[in-house]
């Protein structure tokens, strides 16, 4: 099996990249009861235990103790990155895969590619380098970062430069949040701009995410908790949701990083678990990017809120199908009704057969 | 005479394991049919698809092959806890990450890296067998793996066994809503398949899955119902049959027997099949059939084209058979003409089955005499439950609807030029896809124009 490595860049990149820790861990808790560490669970995290020949890992009051995550973060500025060290999530990483400064490049996309890329070029590279000789078949690298910002866009985008000269071989999938209309960051529309020439030269493949879209769908699953509408969503699996995970305490871009980070754990499922019909990430970019470049893939998740006529299990699974194609669902503000797709895909996890595909194909073509 | 089975892919490793599964519950039953008669049958298949240890244990003589390693290890356990039979441990290759759905991945990457361990592993398996009839591989032609890499495969086991033959079982996708890039997949992999293979035989996803919600009333359908009707098919080809009129053992040479009848001519390669009955067990249990009732259902779905026992279009009809006025008006219903059929009872009172309607010259192209276009397997030996079935083998222009509408989509796709850059990216050139649509056309009008 394949490893994936995640490069967290920024406030925006790192605070998404802990949810998706987090959320990681929780997901392979529920299948992964007795501790082992899997082949699913070696995807994104390596065992530092070395009696681990077995496939053990220390087990203490149930929790494994010897993971480390496969990650890189980098921000310029100190605030977020100590929260981690300080954090329940501390024990995921060692010193080592931290590369920060004090100052931060303060919303300026030069900044943080021009004088931070220099400047940190052969640090950044040797960290990349030590993480990637850790994996066996090292497959993607997973960018998160915030277009609107300096580190992450400036400095993200640079780091895309190096991961495609330093390993051509690897698949570069870049998440990038997009700044909302009315962001606080005056100089996003230029951050974001010029982040966009890399990612269209250098990055296989970019997730964007509209802030927008992120809140719409928080204050409507808020809503629909407080009259309680939910109907036959628990609350605990809400895409928002940090229940089960270590962090109790919520902070403002809690429920909107889960949403995203629920994207990315359900966009690798199928390469990490075992399936009738397995997808590799390979198999992502070569069927939904037709032309060099054209390789911005927008992203919906199903099912967000209450699925109608939650009795008839066919009908609920069915609408989540619809749902995918419903603009309330889009990570980005765009309407799939009125945009012409030049590829798509479902991707679809848990008790699912093929009949119920085949279905539903056929409905939706 | 024993047959190696190359499984590739996530399709074809699911697909063999149901064959072997079958095949191994089958001849482990008693057939409904005298002691004698069963033994016969049971040393025949067993040396066919097993390699009987001394432990006693039934291990198949297949290679497993996937770029990945899930579908693999999945398979390999479920052999091994069905506690019946089960896979060499050294007989299966598997890599860390797929071939991603690219064909050039498979074929011009994966196949040349790969090649003298796979042929190894090949080798080690034939050198099991007292005399190799040949291969069967088993690979979808929407992946990478299976199709790209299966086609190299292949290739490669043309030159190194040029006296071997060499049965492809294709998975044909889904006509819509599955891999993006099928069509490109599948056109490159039946164009190259018809340069090594002796024979293609094609199964439909679209109409398995149409068989199991309609003949075996299955709600919830998953692959592995799919692959069930599959592995059926396969075992009611493959279980030993005599091969001639009032012959004393079971055919030493099921492959040959079964390209001397149906590929006359390497133009002409592209196999489908029909079988009959297909229904639940539950179903099975209240039924009767006759031999009579059977093969005037199969001639039937054989003149229409209907690939299931459901949906028959009845006003199809030969030239010869059009006598009334009425008749007349339907007679340009197109009849679907074949090259060559071979027709396999199994079952009880085999002897009654009458199979001369398939003998009419007016079913065949007027290029092959009748005596050659047709032939009949039989054994009094059922196979898997079914006290009476039938089985169809045709090599006719069947399967023309479905070449030309994925020659069609991936024309369109290429005048475009999309995803072609996926595949140059792996050393494959615009002439090579054009090859291959030149190579269908080709194989599209012989089939055509029959
Ligand atoms: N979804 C989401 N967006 C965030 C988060 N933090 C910041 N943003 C957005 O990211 C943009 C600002 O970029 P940051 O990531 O804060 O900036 P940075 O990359 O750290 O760069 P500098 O602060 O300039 O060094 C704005 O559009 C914010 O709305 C977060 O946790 N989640
Ligand atoms: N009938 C049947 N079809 C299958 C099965 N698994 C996959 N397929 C079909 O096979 C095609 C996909 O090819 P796969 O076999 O998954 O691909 P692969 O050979 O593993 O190649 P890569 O995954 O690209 O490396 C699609 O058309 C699926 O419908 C199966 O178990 N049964
Ligand atoms: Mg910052
Ligand atoms: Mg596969």
């Amino acid at each position: 099996m394949t490893q994936s490595i995640v490069v967290q860049v920024g406030q925006c990149g790192n605070q998404i990249g802990c949810r998706f820790w987090d959320l990681a861990l929780r997901e392979h808790a529920a299948v992964n009861k007795k501790g082992i560490y899997d082949e699913a669970l070696c995807s994104f995290f390596r065992n530092t235990n070395s009696r681990a020949d077995a496939g053990g890992a220390d087990v203490q009051r149930g929790r494994i103790c010897s993971l480390k995550a496969r990650a890189v973060i980098i921000d310029m500025e100190e605030g977020v990155v100590n929260e981690i060290l300080q954090g329940p999530l501390r024990d995921l990483f060692d010193s080592a895969q931290f590369i920060t400064d004090v100052s931060g490049s303060g919303n300026n996309w030069a900044v943080g590619h021009k004088l931070y890329g220099g400047q940190y070029r052969d640090q950044i590279v040797e960290k990349l380098r030590r993480t990637a000789e850790q994996c066996d078949c090292l497959q993607c690298f997973f960018v998160i970062h915030s277009m609107g910002g300096g580190t992450g866009s400036g400095l993200g985008t640079f780091v895309l430069n190096i991961l495609e000269d330093e390993f051509p071989e690897v698949y570069r999938f870049v998440t990038s949040v997009y700044p909302s209309a009315e962001d606080d960051v005056i100089t996003s529309p230029y951050n974001s701009v010029l982040a966009m020439r890399e990612l269209t030269e250098h990055a296989d493949c970019v997730l964007p995410i509209e802030n927008q879209s992120l809140v719409d769908i928080v204050n409507k699953i808020n809503q629909m908790t407080n009259c309680g509408k939910l109907g036959a969503v628990k609350p605990n699996s809400l895409v928002t949701s940090n229940i089960g995970g270590v962090k109790e305490s919520e902070k403002p871009f809690d429920a909107m990083n889960n949403i995203v980070a629920n994207l990315l754990l359900n966009l690798t499922s199928s390469a990490r678990f075992e399936g009738p019909l397995n997808m590799d990430l390979n198999e992502i970019t070569m069927n939904l990017v037709p032309f060099p470049h054209l390789h911005y893939l927008t992203s919906s998740l199903t099912p967000l809120y209450t699925l109608a006529d939650v009795n008839v299990p066919t009908r609920r699974l069915d609408q989540m199908f619809s749902d995918a194609f419903n603009k309330d669902h889009q990570l980005i503000r765009a309407d799939p009704k009125h945009s012409l797709y030049l590829a798509c895909a479902l991707m679809v996890r848990g008790n699912v057969h093929i009949s119920d595909l085949r279905r539903n194909i056929e409905r939706l073509v | 005479m024993s047959l190696i089975t190359v499984q590739l892919g996530q399709c074809g490793n699911q697909i063999g394991y149901e064959l072997f599964d079958v095949i191994c519950n089958d001849l482990h039953s008693n057939g409904l049919c005298p002691q004698k008669e069963n033994g016969l049958y049971q040393a025949a298949s067993k040396e066919r698809f097993f390699d009987e240890h001394k432990s006693g244990d039934f291990v198949s003589r297949a290679v497993l092959l996937d770029m990945e390693p899930k579908v693999i290890s999945q398979t390999l356990s479920m052999a091994a806890n069905s506690h019946k039979w089960r896979y060499s441990e050294k007989s299966q290759f598997s890599q860390k990450q797929g071939s991603g759905n690219n064909w050039a991945n498979g074929y011009y990457v994966h196949g040349p890296k790969y090649k003298d361990c796979i042929l190894n592993l090949v080798r080690k398996e034939a050198e099991k067998c007292d005399r190799l009839g040949g291969f069967i591989t088993i690979m979808s032609m929407a992946g990478g793996t299976g199709s790209g890499m299966g086609t190299f495969i292949t290739r490669c086991l043309r030159d190194i066994y040029p006296n071997s033959l060499l049965l492809n079982e294709v998975i044909w996708p889904y006509g819509t809503g599955e891999v993006i890039v099928q069509n490109y997949n599948s056109i490159l992999t039946l164009s190259n398949l018809y340069q090594s293979s002796d024979a293609l035989l094609v199964h439909e996803n679209d109409i398995l899955h149409k068989v199991c919600s309609q003949r075996m009333n299955i709600k919830q359908i998953s692959f592995r119902d799919i692959n069930k009707v599959i592995a059926h098919q396969l075992g009611s080809v493959f279980q030993p049959a005599y091969t001639a009129d009032g012959a004393s053992h079971y055919s030493r040479n099921p492959l040959g027997e079964l390209m001397e009848s149906l590929v006359p001519h390497p133009e002409f390669k592209m196999l489908g099949l029909r079988n009959i009955p297909q229904m639940s067990e539950h179903s099975l249990a209240y039924s009767t059939f006759t031999w009579h009732g059977l093969l005037k259902h199969l001639r039937q779905m054989l003149i229409a084209n209907a690939k299931m026992e459901e949906g028959i279009n009845w006003q199809v009809q030969l030239p010869s058979e059009v006598t009334t006025r009425r008749n007349f008006l339907t007679a340009d219903l197109q009849f679907n003409k074949s090259v060559a059929n071979l027709a396999i009872f199994r079952g009880k009172d085999t002897e009654s089955a009458s199979p001369q309607g398939f003998r009419d010259p007016a079913l065949y192209t007027s290029w092959l005499s009748p005596d050659n276009s047709f032939s009949v397997w039989k054994t009094p030996r059922s196979f898997n439950k079914y006290e009476k079935s039938a089985t169809l083998m045709s090599n006719s222009q069947g399967l023309l609807k479905p070449l030309d509408s994925i020659v069609g989509k991936a024309w369109n796709m290429f005048a475009s030029r999309a995803y072609v850059h996926q595949y140059t990216k792996y050393g494959m050139e615009e002439e090579d896809f054009l090859q291959g649509f030149t190579t269908l056309e080709q194989i599209i009008s012989s089939y055509s124009t029959l």
